[in-house]
């Protein structure tokens, strides 16, 4: 992995002790388990403490907001399901939102409650990744295990409710694809009442572990005040002890009708970004109780009943033309947004993930512009790295929750 | 954002920024200021420090071309202040040489949004120390998020077995490149556009997209 060496060097005209010291430089990645996906970090390392850090980022760019705008709004919503693969339908949820905007409708209150259970169950999906790779990153291999196994379990969710494991393209503009089936409320219950003892697993194996603390106590601190300059969001931001969730600062879908709290950290470290996610699982689960209620009383269409944007059902096609030929236009040619531009977020498990919309009147999006929390966070690398060991380099990186399907996009 | 305090915001920046800014924009929650090109930095500055305002987050910065005009690109930025929970968009104009004032000073977190504009659309940002492309290949040529860059792009890649590297190749589609045409009379969500004869559909859109 080296690619210089220390060397020592001793110009002619200098006296026989001197010795020059160079700085190493050191290339982290792209192939390296502790880089999270294709990050190339160069760091130029005064022994073994790093002087500067430069994250070389885009070995995963695919050009997805060049794709969306050669897309209709209906084929761009799977685009963002590549994004951050972690917790696929947090990122349509930001899509839907923006282009509801746009279009001046709401979903219907079924519709917006399948969407918080299942941004939850996004949430989840991503701590239940984040936390032990984390650990991993810092020597604790066991909780990896235990977390993709409850993982799995969530991805069965997934498929059952829209077919996909990791691809649901499930949240469309204007509702849901699909109600949920029989059944799914009640074995999601019965999961989530055996899923705390997991949680408990892992806090016991982790929070009080002294190698554990040993390596992510007061270990890239950040305050409140850096983390805004440098545009954190999301546990990141609330780690420095600022409580800031959109989901209450500025609810969407309904969040404002569900009780939860927001966990905050004090020192703004790595220890305390971890306890930050753990307590969220936790929070996640109260949401996923509340939302399970609501929808055993709630009936009703999951999403907009207009046929110009919602395609007709099934049954209806066999018999009306109307139905059929809404199915045809909308599944070729799209519905048209009037023209105009936003910028909508969503509380992403990462951070705020936000869709900068501009539609120019056409069935196409004119501009989509994807805001990553990650890519904010990993910008900042050099700043949180400066004056740390090499070793927690990785623990830093760890902690900021980087995934590059978003980062690169 | 209520539109009550969307216009008490409104009308408080054009007390105090009233010869930077062009034009304000009040749309549903949203404001979106424009302001003129030399004067960001004092306006993001203002921004940021004015205790009635307190943008003290940078969420993003991107660009949007725009190729019938004559200054092409908007530059956008988005800001947020946790304090009062609100959002703000500031726009500026630019076109292809003219470089943009970096606002790296005002935000640290500026400088990877300024590379990727630069990165993507040529935007140039006169004071980054650090303006690197930052999502392309390394050596890569053009900026591939104006319109006038095709999907497809220019050249590929693959690994050549006898040269042991891999290599550049102009791009060859092995199939016809699609692009449909789906403007029709059909009324699908046309709502708040100016009505249309059926048959001029076509014209009024390419007139639409020239203005």
């Amino acid at each position: 992995m080296p690619e210089g060496t220390t060397a020592i060097a001793a110009p002619g005209d200098a006296q026989p002790n001197d010795v020059e010291i160079k700085n190493l430089h050191l290339n982290f990645g792209p192939q390296h388990p502790a880089a999270h996906g294709v990050l190339r970090l160069v760091l130029e390392m005064d022994g073994e403490i790093v002087e500067r850090a430069d994250p070389h980022i885009g070995l995963l760019h695919r050009g997805t907001e060049k794709l969306i705008e050669q897309k209709t709004y209906l084929q761009a919503v799977p685009y963002f399901d590549r994004l951050d693969y972690v917790a696929p339908m947090n990122q349509e949820h930001a899509f839907a939102l923006a282009t509801e905007r746009l279009l001046g409708i709401k979903a219907p209150p079924r519709g917006q409650a399948i969407r918080v259970l299942y941004s939850e169950i996004g949430r989840i999906l991503n701590h239940l990744l984040n936390i032990p790779a984390y650990a991993m990153d810092v020597g604790a291999l066991t909780p990896f295990l235990w977390a993709f196994e409850e993982r799995e379990k969530l991805m069965a969710f997934y498929e059952r409710v829209c077919g996909a494991r990791l691809h649901a393209a499930y949240f469309r503009p204007g509702g849901v694809h699909q109600d949920l089936p029989v059944g799914l409320l009640d074995d999601i219950r019965e999961w989530r009442s055996g899923f705390t003892k997991t949680v408990d697993d892992i806090e016991t194996l982790l929070t009080e572990n002294r190698i554990f603390k040993q390596r992510s106590v007061n270990i890239g601190v950040v305050a409140a005040k850096d983390a805004l300059d440098w545009g954190f969001s999301g546990p990141m931001l609330r780690a420095s002890g600022l409580a800031w969730d959109l989901r209450k600062a500025r609810p969407y879908d309904g969040y404002e009708d569900y009780n939860f709290d927001i966990p905050i950290g004090k020192n703004g470290d790595c220890y305390d970004r971890y306890l930050v996610r753990l307590e969220e699982l936790h929070q996640s689960l109260r949401i996923i109780d509340q939302a399970c209620d609501k929808l055993e009383k709630l009936n009703g269409p999951v999403s907009v009943d207009d046929n110009k944007v919602t395609p007709p059902k099934r049954v209806e096609m066999k018999r009306s033309m109307e139905a059929l030929i809404h199915h045809f236009k909308l599944y070729t040619e799209g519905y048209h947004v009037p023209a105009g531009e936003t910028y909508t977020a969503v509380e992403a498990p990462k951070g705020e993930f936000g869709v900068y919309l501009v539609a120019d009147g056409s069935n196409k999006p004119y501009r989509c512009k994807i805001k990553a929390p990650g890519f904010s966070h990993l910008q900042a690398t050099d700043f949180m790295t400066k004056g740390h060991m090499l070793a927690d380099v990785c623990a830093i990186v760890g902690s900021m929750d980087i995934v590059f399907g978003e980062v690169d996009r | 954002m209520s539109l009550e305090a969307l216009n008490d915001l409104k009308e408080h920046l054009l007390l105090v920024l009233s010869q930077d800014i062009v034009d304000v924009e009040i749309a549903p929650e949203e404001i979106s200021l424009t302001v003129s090109r030399p004067m960001i930095v004092r306006v993001l500055t203002h921004l940021r420090d004015d205790p009635n305002c307190m943008f003290t987050c940078l969420i993003d910065i991107c660009g949007v071309d725009w190729p019938a005009r004559e200054q092409r690109f908007d530059v956008v930025y988005h800001l947020l202040s946790v304090t009062q929970n609100w959002r703000c968009r500031v726009k500026v104009h630019t076109d292809e040489d003219t470089p943009v004032p970096s606002v790296v000073q005002v935000y640290r977190g500026a400088g990877w949004f300024e590379r990727e504009a630069w990165d993507m659309y040529g935007i140039f940002f006169s004071g980054n120390p650090d303006l690197r492309r930052l999502l392309t290949d390394y050596g890569f040529e053009g900026h591939p998020l104006r319109k006038d860059f095709p999907l497809t792009g220019y050249v590929e890649v693959r690994y050549d077995e006898e040269q042991k590297r891999v290599v550049y190749e102009p791009v060859t589609l092995q199939q016809e490149f699609r692009t449909f045409d789906f403007l029709s009379p059909w009324e699908g969500m046309t709502r708040g556009l100016p009505p249309t004869a059926p048959g001029d559909e076509k014209a009024v859109a390419r007139d639409r997209t020239k203005a």
